[in-house]
């Protein structure tokens, strides 16, 4: 029987992500895609996936599932997240540690941190791409999970029914905040005045709890335009900075729309875009221009970042997890004897 | 980067968009000449991609072209595009011409009445002003496959509604300002509802899922209810796309 997750409680707003649907900006189709692309590949690599596989991506209330049909190895990703297992099994399983479950054992993922966090399994889950990607994109209802977040009683279906791969571990990276979010002016910072180009730079900003997946709304001092803030459409790249008549920035983020027609008065650097992804509501940002040599030197480093991560994940082996491992297999056996009489 | 003079703007001109974007700007204003430009540079980069470019994005006068700046470098960028540009051919765009059925019945156009009376026409002259016109798509946005698609003849230029809808149906036919617009999916939506067309204009299974692209002319063609219910759902392609219909 083909493995599945079954959703026991659907958490909130998770939905499957991988590295986005690009291509299709010409025809009003945003990337979309992880959030935090960088937790994104870790937990894929972890799973035993390439680093573009779609997972589940979650935010401030987890989902919990059972596990239905056969096994599956799964990786959690994201900071202060864990896995709890459900009674009548018991144990937690740790972010950044990838696990084998059976058929039958249920668990909920809890989240601490205020990022997004990524829920691996390997081999994928059974999702036809849309565009090229499994990106939920739900304002338009396709992409991932017929298009939408998880809800109470959905089956995802796994492509693989039983893991090849052991476990794999990595040592918790520790991502500090950032103490700026870095961007680059421009492609419109004429359209604001000298004040407000002072505010905006020097100021810091409160991200809302009106937050989402398309962007990031700012509270705090108001950056005050110098000419008309009704501009002719222009393209919106991920990080654009638009300021609306309100003089409140909105940071334009995944799910952004392709086009749009107030100033943008800076660019965050790609470099920044996962950390800033990571950031919650009521949380506090200052801004830094730099050139753009600074911001390719940042994604270098990123880059080299993410292979040294890459290279540091190892096959896991613990005796006291094997031993655990071998009781709830037991207890396993038991809970479907139970659950069938 | 050279600042253009304000008294005499040179086109193009290149603004900086992050570390992966340059938006290249092709024109001052929203019109077909300028618009043509940006399409035209479009589709000559997708034929012919630059070192490092990813995708481009046309919009009304500018193009985003995004890339991956391990790759190339926004001076190397803006020299190939500059001599692209000055190399770019100023005849008419090849375009494809669609004719869109569209319904205009009072059930489908809940604001039909109020542009006619704001405009001063009686309904059926809204839809005969409104049908009459060739629109060219300027650029798509907002939501997949949604065409801007000017220009709405003077006479019925409204601004948008000051109580924007949270629900506007897919297929629903709309103008605001200079534009007329086609919703491809349920959506919010601020814009004046005239009609709506049975036909899909985005479908995420087809090889090229939107139905319009930018550069391409429409016209309106208004069909009766009963037409509309026998359409209903069916793609655009060929039995929508006509070349001079005697309309």
């Amino acid at each position: 029987m083909k493995t599945a997750l079954a959703v026991t409680a659907p958490g909130l707003n998770a939905t499957i992500q991988d590295l986005g649907r690009p291509g299709y900006q010409s025809v009003g189709v945003t990337v979309g895609g992880a959030l935090d692309p960088i937790m994104l590949r870790l937990a894929n690599w972890l799973a035993g996936n390439g680093a573009g596989e779609g997972a589940l991506e979650m935010r401030f209330s987890g989902p919990a599932f059972e596990v239905r049909g056969g096994s599956a190895h799964l990786a959690l990703a994201g900071e202060g997240a864990d896995i709890e297992m459900l009674p009548p099994y018991e144990g937690r399983h740790p972010a950044y540690r990838s696990f084998a479950l059976q058929a039958g054992q249920r668990f909920r993922v809890v989240l601490k941190g205020g990022g997004p966090c990524y829920l691996a399994v390997e081999g994928g889950f059974e999702i036809s791409a849309v565009l090229g990607s499994v990106s939920t994109l739900a304002a338009c209802g396709f992409g991932g999970f017929h298009g939408r977040a998880l809800l109470m009683g959905d089956v995802l279906p796994l492509r693989r029914s039983a893991p090849a791969n052991g476990s794999f571990a990595l040592r918790a990276p520790n991502f500090a905040q950032p103490e700026f979010i870095r961007v680059i002016l421009g492609p419109q910072q004429g359209h604001f005045t000298a004040d407000g180009l002072n505010t905006f730079l020097g100021e810091s900003f409160t991200i809302s709890h009106l937050s989402d997946r398309m962007g990031l709304r700012l509270e705090g001092p108001l950056v005050r335009h110098a000419k008309s803030f009704d501009l002719i459409s222009d393209g919106n790249p991920h990080g654009a900075i638009q300021v609306p008549g309100s003089g409140k920035p909105i940071i334009l983020m995944a799910d952004r729309g392709t086009t749009g027609g107030y100033p943008k008065i800076a660019t965050v650097i790609s470099a920044d875009l996962a950390p800033l992804g990571r950031l919650p509501p009521g949380e506090k940002l200052r801004f830094k221009a730099v050139t753009h040599e600074e911001a390719v030197a940042a994604l270098r480093a990123q880059d080299a970042l993410l292979a040294s991560l890459k290279a540091a994940i190892a096959p896991y082996r613990d005796a006291k997890e094997e031993l655990a491992r071998a009781l709830m297999e037991e207890n396993i056996i038991s809970g479907v004897a139970d659950a069938s009489a | 980067m050279l600042e253009p003079a304000a008294s005499a703007p040179i086109w193009p001109r290149f603004l900086p968009c992050g570390d992966t974007a340059l938006s290249v700007e092709l024109g001052e204003e929203v019109n077909r000449a300028v618009s043509a430009k940006v399409v035209r540079l479009h589709r000559l980069l997708r034929q012919q991609p630059l070192d490092g470019v990813v995708e481009t994005l046309p919009t009304f006068r500018s193009l985003l072209v995004q890339f991956d700046p391990r790759r190339t470098e926004p001076a190397i960028l803006q020299d190939a595009l500059t001599a692209i540009i000055a190399g770019m051919a100023d005849a008419p765009l090849p375009s494809r011409r669609w004719t869109i059925p569209v319904c205009y019945a009072p059930e489908l156009a809940p604001d039909i009445a109020e542009v006619a009376g704001l405009c001063g026409m009686s309904q059926a002259q809204v839809v005969e002003c409104q049908s009459s016109a060739v629109y060219y798509v300027y650029m798509l946005g907002f939501l997949p496959g949604y065409g801007y698609m000017g220009d709405v003849p003077e006479a019925l230029r409204l601004p948008r509604r000051r109580d924007p809808r949270t629900r506007v149906p897919a297929g629903s036919l709309a103008i605001a300002t200079a534009f007329a617009c086609i919703y491809t999916f349920d959506s919010p939506g601020g814009w004046h509802i005239l009609g709506r067309t049975p036909l899909t204009f985005f479908d995420v299974g087809a090889p090229e899922p939107a139905l319009l692209s930018p550069g391409d002319e429409v016209r309106f063609e208004p069909i009766p209810l009963e037409q509309f219910e026998a359409l209903r759902g069916v793609r655009g392609g060929p039995q929508s796309r006509h070349n001079g219909t005697g309309r």
